[in-house]
């Protein structure tokens, strides 16, 4: 059982994030509202409870590392950032603007220096710079962990399963895949378009530690994380069961759960006011 | 030390970084035995990652361990270096300006045995038009051991191209590699060799082939990326035309970068390179050198032909 006010504030922030996402993207140009729903709630517990970061302290040693492989849903992650305090809110007004920092996939050159770790955008190789990490501070005696948010669909990409047994191979136990599975991908669901049967069963082949959870009830979410500390001498991977687009009606119902979508005037008003001062 | 060949000059180059360098890693995917990257697992194991045959998550790997801090160096032939890791060098490394060297070896058709799929002939092309990436291609194994040197130090992605082949020393031993110096080897005032990596010996041998009749300069280009105008310009000097030699295709090489920098200005050049084609196999590498028309011969001739 989880302190019932972390719970609490931990869903006020993932509402929040819903909120900044929609901010971000504003009225009439596309954005990834859908996947970057259906982790709003584990980058709340991720940015805001469980890792270790200092907004005032970037580069600080023994942060724990956070990368972004589903690099589409940037602006989930420029939305945890704002709200920690890495740059101000109002800032994400300007996503994708020509002259902003603020990358369409997180970009290290360009906004390395607000809390971006990796630059990911091609789908597959998030898990692997991980790997790197992960290897690199434990070679450094450095206590922090490395957390790769990666997609369902994007584990069609097969660099992930080269990834997935070097992480093995190398015993890193510092670091933690995190599958938002939330079973639909560009084109539409992903049990349709390109079937990946059994997801968990084939992370503990490859000899990984599994952990499946609710990836939209905020205690389950910290029970998958804690228990991932647990776990020494192999890598934790953990499946969140999500619905793309969760929180927002017209993304849940939306058949590819708005992959990359625009809102209308009516939509975006509606959205910020539902996500306007917690839940 | 004098090296005979620049695999062994490369992996020795790492031994000697990694006596004084704890933060040098070094990857492979199972062929350190060729590319030497086996120098280095032997000496400092514990700074040497074997990742299995997979070009991709290695390239990714040294990008994560570069933002930790690290110097990494990924070792493969060429062809796989360069090209079936190529996303991973883009995305993962260099629009991030990633500090990891890329080290394409058995580059060119020195892997002459195994034929097309494991000849680079394209890599100097795909590698030289990505933002960010430095390339290097030395001219011997002596040059070799001091480009790895230089690469190391360097702030930023590099790739470095290294020929499979025993083969003597041009360069003294200990000669300091300056990035994006062009290196004029033999003076002369008619026309310009510019060659790169094994080719620069036999523009050596084609100039002197040709005293008496036509004084050619030869200019080693260890350095494709960066070329800056005025560097080469001084490295030509008086000449009135160019050859360039590389044993890569006539597209996207050196002949490319010298034509694209001399543009506004240029001088009559003839290239000398794959001609838009594979390699293939040949017992031998001086047989495939010749089947290709890499040979003094052939670069005296352009020689004659392109002079003003």
């Amino acid at each position: 059982m989880y302190d019932k006010e972390v719970v609490h504030m931990l869903e006020t922030k993932a509402s929040a994030l819903r909120h900044h996402v929609i901010y971000s993207m504003g009225v009439n140009y596309p954005g990834h509202i859908g996947g970057s729903f259906s982790m709003a709630d584990m980058m709340a517990a991720l940015y805001f409870h469980k890792m270790k970061h200092d907004p005032k302290d970037r580069y600080m040693r023994d942060r724990d590392r956070f990368i972004l492989s589903k690099g589409h849903i940037a602006l989930l992650q420029y939305a945890a950032l704002a709200e920690a305090g890495y740059f101000p809110v109002e800032d994400l007004r300007d996503t994708k603007e020509l002259h902003s920092v603020l990358q369409g996939h997180p970009d290290l050159l360009k906004s390395g220096h607000l809390g971006i770790e990796a630059g990911t955008g091609s789908l597959g190789q998030g898990l692997s710079i991980g790997v790197g990490m992960a290897l690199g501070l434990r070679m450094d005696d450095i206590n922090a962990k490395t957390y790769v948010i990666i997609g369902d669909g994007e584990l069609a990409e097969g660099q992930n399963w080269e990834a997935a047994m070097a992480a093995v191979r190398f015993g890193l136990d510092n670091l933690v895949a995190i599958v938002d599975k939330n079973d639909k991908q560009a084109q539409g669901k992903v049990a349709e378009r390109f079937p990946l049967g059994e997801i968990t069963g084939k992370w503990e082949a490859f000899g990984w530690n599994t952990i499946e959870i609710d990836g939209h009830n905020m205690e389950d979410i910290l029970r998958g994380l804690y228990a991932a500390d647990e776990v020494k001498g192999k890598p934790t991977v953990i499946i969140a069961q999500t619905v793309k687009g969760k929180g927002l009606k017209i993304a849940e119902e939306h058949p590819a759960g708005m992959h990359n979508a625009p809102l209308t005037k009516e939509q975006y008003d509606g959205a910020i006011q539902k996500f306007s001062g917690g839940n | 030390m004098a090296h005979t060949n620049q695999r062994i000059a490369y992996g020795q180059a790492l031994v000697d970084m990694g006596e004084k360098n704890k933060n040098l890693v070094v990857l492979d995917a199972d062929l350190g035995g060729s590319t030497m990257g086996k120098m280095f697992e032997t000496r400092f194991p514990g700074q040497h990652f074997e990742v299995g045959i997979a070009e991709a998550n290695m390239t990714s790997m040294a990008a994560g361990l570069a933002l930790t801090g690290k110097v990494a160096f990924t070792n493969s032939f060429a062809v796989f270096a360069s090209g079936r890791a190529y996303d991973q060098i883009r995305q993962s490394i260099a629009i991030g300006n990633v500090n990891v060297k890329i080290c394409g070896s058995s580059a060119g058709l020195s892997d002459f045995g195994d034929g097309a799929t494991h000849q680079s002939i394209e890599d100097i092309a795909s590698m030289r038009a990505m933002p960010n990436v430095t390339v290097l291609s030395p001219c011997d194994p002596n040059e070799a051991y001091q480009a790895t040197i230089a690469a190391a130090k360097h702030e930023g992605p590099v790739y470095l191209r290294i020929n499979r082949a025993d083969y003597d020393n041009i360069t003294p031993a200990g000669q300091p590699f300056v990035i994006g110096q062009p290196q004029v080897l033999k003076e002369g005032t008619d026309v310009a060799i510019l060659a790169t990596g094994y080719m620069v010996g036999l523009a050596l041998e084609a100039a002197k082939s040709l005293e008496g009749k036509v004084s050619a300069k030869v200019v080693n280009i260890h350095t494709i990326k960066p070329l800056s105008e005025e560097k080469l310009r001084a490295a030509i000097g008086s000449c009135k035309s160019i050859v360039t030699v590389e044993e890569h295709s006539t597209i996207g090489g050196l002949g490319s970068a010298v034509a694209e920098t001399l543009r506004t200005d240029p001088l009559p050049m003839e290239f000398i390179g794959m001609k838009d084609e594979f390699g293939r196999s040949a017992h031998g590498y001086g047989e495939l050198l010749e089947h290709y028309g890499f040979t003094p011969e052939a670069i005296a001739q352009a020689v004659i032909k392109i002079k003003r």
